[in-house]
C-alpha cells in the first residue's frame, strides 16, 4: 500500500501557466522515490503541494494527494496542517536560510515536538540530543544553545535532517538536500539521509537533478519534463532501459562517475523538440476537456 | 578590543556632537534680535540700568567670552541662572524634564502598540480588503502632522464627548504626595491609581497626537518588513511544522522582521521628542517644551541654552538605547 499517493494532480499559476500536468506518483511506505528533471520542471512544486507550502500565487486545479489514506485536498487547512505536521517532514535545499537565524539551535530540533504533537520538554530535549548523536554533531549541549550562524552549512544541514526525523515522520520530502553544499560534505550528507531513512523505515521523496545518486539511494524513479511525468520506473530498469527519449537523453547526458572524462552529451534537440510536442498535445486535450 | 574601540568612538563623536549643538544654540540665540534685559526692564529704564543689569548677567563681555564662561560652569554641572525666572537652569530644567519623558515614553508606548497591531493584522489578512484598509488608514495617519491630530483630538475628546482632559498635567485641586516629577510612575508606585488615572486622562490626547504619525511608519514599516520574512525559508518550514499562520508570523517571523523597523523607531523617536515642543503648548502640558517656548518669548537665553543641551542629551541616549537593543534582539552582533 502507498503511503503517499499523488494522483492527477495539475497545479498553475493563478490565471493560467501551468505548472504540474495530471502528475502521478506513489511512495510506499519505506521506500525512497527519486524526482529528477531539468532546473525548472516542476520538482519542487510537487513536494510543496504535498506538504502544503505552495506559492500564493499557485493553485491546484485538480487531483488528489493522499497521504495515509487521507485527501489532503479534502481536509480543512488546520486538519492539513496538522495531519502533515503530524507526518510528514521537509529537508530543505539550502541548510543557511533554513535556520530561523533568531532562534537556538535546540528550540528548532523539538518545537514540533513541543507546540504541535504535545511532548513534554525534557522528552523533546532527550530526543534531541539523542538526534544530534545520531546525525554525528558531537558536544550537543554547545549546539543545542548556540545560534544558526555559529554552525558551518554542513552542521547546518545535519540539524535539519534531525529536525525532520524527529516526530517520526512516515514521509520525507528532501528537496535537492545537498545542492548548496560544499562538494566534500554532500556524500557525507547523502549518506547519513541515506542511512536514517533506512534506520527509520521512513518513505522518502528524494528530489535531486543527480541520476548519480538516484542510483546510490532510490529504489522507484519519477522524471519530469515541463510539469509532466515522462517516466515512472524502478530505477533498476531506468538505468537498464529507459523507455522514453528524454529519459534516456537525461541518462546520456549525465557523466559516468566511472569514466568522468567521458564528458556531457546535451540533450539533443530533437528530443527536446518531440518531449515539447507531447506537453502540447497535452494541453491540446486538456483544453477540449 | 572590537568593543573597546567602538566604544571609544562613539563617545567621541557624542562629545562632538554636544559641542557642536552647544556651539550653535549658543551663538545663533545671541544673533536673533530680541535682548532679554531690555524686556526684564520696566519701561523708562535708563542706558544705566541697563549696562548694570547686562554687566550683573555678564552680558556685557565679548561673545567669546561669555561662551568660554559658559562651557566653563557647564563642565561644572552649572548652567547658570535663568535670566525670567532668577531660579538655576539646571533645576529648572531637571523639574519639567520628567514630564516630558513621561509624554514622549507613553507617546512611544502607544505607537508601538498601534503600529505593532495594524501591521500584524494586515500581514495576517493581507492581499485581502483588510490590508488595503490599514494602509489606508496608515496613509491618512502619517499626511497629517502631530498638532494637527492634537487640534482634531481636542475637538472630537474634548468638546464633540468630552471624556478627556484637554490641558494641564493634573487636576490642580488634587493633592499630590509626590516626592519626584514623574507623576504617572509614582502614582502607579505608591498604589494611587485615582491619580494615575487623572494623569493618564490629562496625557491621553497629547500622547495619542504624537502617537499617531509614528504608528503609522511603524505599521507600514513592520508590515512590510513582515511580509518579506514570511517568504522566508525558516517561515515555510515552520509552516510544514504545523503551525498555523497566526503562530508563523508571531514565532518565526516578528523577531526578525522587527529589526529594521527598530532603527527607524529610534531616530523617529527622536522626532517625536521634538513634537513635544508643539503638543505641550497646545495641552498647556507643563513639560520641558513648553518651558522651551516661553524661554525663546522672554528670550531667556542661560534657560534656552539648558534646554536645547537636555534635548540634545536625550537624543544621543535614544540612540546609544536602539543601538543596544538592536545587538540585544539580533543574536549575531551580540556574538560578534
Ligand atoms: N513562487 C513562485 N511563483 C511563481 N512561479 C513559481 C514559483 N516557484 C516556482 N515557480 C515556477 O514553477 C515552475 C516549477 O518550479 P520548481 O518546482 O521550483 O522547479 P524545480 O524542478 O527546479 O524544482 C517553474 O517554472 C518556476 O518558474
Ligand atoms: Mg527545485
Amino acid at each position: 500500500m502507498s503511503y503517499l499517493s499523488i494522483r492527477n494532480l495539475s497545479v498553475r499559476l493563478k490565471g493560467g501557466l501551468p505548472l504540474l500536468r495530471r502528475v502521478s506518483l506513489d511512495v510506499a511506505a519505506g521506500e525512497v522515490r527519486g524526482l529528477v528533471g531539468e532546473s525548472g520542471a516542476g520538482k519542487s512544486m510537487i513536494g510543496k503541494a504535498v506538504l502544503g507550502i505552495l506559492p500564493p500565487a499557485a493553485e491546484i486545479t485538480e487531483g488528489e494527494i493522499l497521504l495515509d489514506g487521507a485527501d489532503l485536498l479534502r481536509l480543512s487547512p488546520a486538519e492539513r496542517r496538522r495531519h502533515i505536521g503530524a507526518t510528514c517532514a521537509l529537508i530543505p535545499q539550502d541548510p543557511l536560510t533554513a535556520l530561523n537565524p533568531s532562534h537556538r539551535i535546540g528550540p528548532q530540533i523539538t518545537d514540533r515536538l513541543v507546540d504541535i504533537l504535545g511532548w513534554t520538554r525534557a522528552d523533546a530535549d532527550a530526543r534531541a540530543r539523542a538526534l544530534l548523536a545520531e546525525v554525528q554533531i558531537p558536544e550537543p549541549d554547545r549546539v543545542l544553545r548556540a545560534y544558526p550562524h555559529e554552525l558551518s552549512g554542513g552542521m547546518r544541514q545535519r540539524i535539519l535532517i534531525a529536525s525532520a526525523f524527529a516526530a517520526e515522520p512516515k514521509l520525507i520530502v528532501a528537496d535537492e538536500p545537498t545542492t548548496a553544499l560544499d562538494v566534500t560534505v554532500q556524500k557525507q550528507i547523502l549518506k547519513l539521509i541515506a542511512g536514517m531513512q533506512a534506520r527509520h523505515g521512513t518513505a522518502l521523496l528524494f528530489v535531486t537533478h543527480d541520476l548519480g545518486v538516484v542510483s546510490k539511494v532510490c529504489q522507484q524513479l519519477s522524471v519530469l519534463y515541463s510539469g509532466m511525468v515522462v517516466e515512472d520506473t524502478p530505477v533498476r530498469d531506468f538505468f537498464a532501459t529507459p523507455r522514453h527519449p528524454y529519459s534516456a537523453a537525461l541518462l546520456a547526458a549525465t557523466p559516468k562517475y566511472t569514466d568522468p572524462s567521458a564528458g556531457l552529451n546535451p540533450v539533443p534537440d530533437a528530443v527536446i523538440e518531440a518531449v515539447r510536442a507531447e506537453v502540447a498535445a497535452f494541453d491540446r486535450r486538456a483544453a477540449h476537456g | 578590543m572590537q568593543i573597546l574601540r567602538i566604544l571609544f568612538l562613539r563617545l567621541l563623536t557624542t562629545l562632538v556632537t554636544l559641542a557642536g549643538v552647544a556651539v550653535i544654540v549658543f551663538f545663533v540665540i545671541r544673533v536673533v534680535p530680541g535682548n532679554p534685559i531690555a524686556m526684564m526692564l520696566p519701561p523708562g529704564a535708563t542706558e544705566a540700568d541697563v549696562a548694570r543689569l547686562s554687566a550683573l548677567y555678564g552680558l556685557d563681555k565679548p561673545l567669546p567670552t561669555q561662551f568660554g564662561i559658559w562651557v566653563a560652569g557647564v563642565m561644572q554641572g552649572d548652567f547658570g541662572t535663568s535670566i525670567t525666572t532668577r531660579q538655576p537652569v539646571l533645576q529648572l530644567v531637571l523639574s519639567r524634564l520628567p514630564a516630558t519623558l513621561e509624554l514622549s515614553i507613553m507617546a512611544l508606548v502607544m505607537a508601538v502598540i498601534l503600529g505593532g497591531i495594524a501591521a500584524l493584522v494586515g500581514t495576517r489578512r493581507r492581499g485581502t480588503g483588510t490590508e488595503g484598509a490599514i494602509d489606508i488608514a496608515n496613509g491618512m495617519a502619517l499626511s497629517v502632522p502631530d498638532f494637527l491630530w492634537g487640534l482634531i483630538l481636542i475637538l472630537v475628546f474634548g468638546v464633540l464627548v468630552p471624556v478627556f482632559h484637554i490641558s494641564g498635567r493634573v487636576t490642580p485641586s488634587l493633592d499630590l504626595p509626590f516626592t519626584t516629577n514623574f507623576y504617572l510612575f509614582e502614582s502607579l508606585l505608591r498604589l494611587r491609581f485615582d491619580l494615575w488615572a487623572d494623569i493618564v486622562s490629562h496625557m491621553f490626547m497629547p500622547a495619542l497626537a504624537l502617537a499617531i504619525p509614528l504608528a503609522a511608519i511603524i505599521g507600514q514599516l513592520l508590515k512590510q518588513s513582515l511580509k518579506e520574512t514570511m517568504n522566508l525559508d525558516y517561515v515555510t518550514l515552520a509552516r510544514t511544522k504545523g503551525y498555523g499562520e497566526t503562530r508563523v508570523i508571531l514565532r518565526e517571523a516578528l523577531r526578525n522582521a522587527a529589526l529594521p523597523t527598530l532603527t527607524l523607531v529610534g531616530v523617529q523617536f527622536t522626532f517625536l521628542i521634538g513634537g513635544t515642543v508643539i503638543i505641550e503648548r497646545l495641552f498647556s502640558y507643563e513639560g520641558l517644551g513648553n518651558m522651551a517656548i516661553d524661554a525663546v518669548i522672554n528670550r531667556d537665553l542661560p534657560l534656552i541654552q539648558g534646554i536645547v543641551i537636555l534635548f540634545a542629551v536625550i537624543f544621543v541616549a535614544v540612540n546609544m538605547i536602539v543601538d543596544l537593543l538592536y545587538a540585544v534582539l539580533n543574536p549575531r552582533l551580540r556574538h560578534a
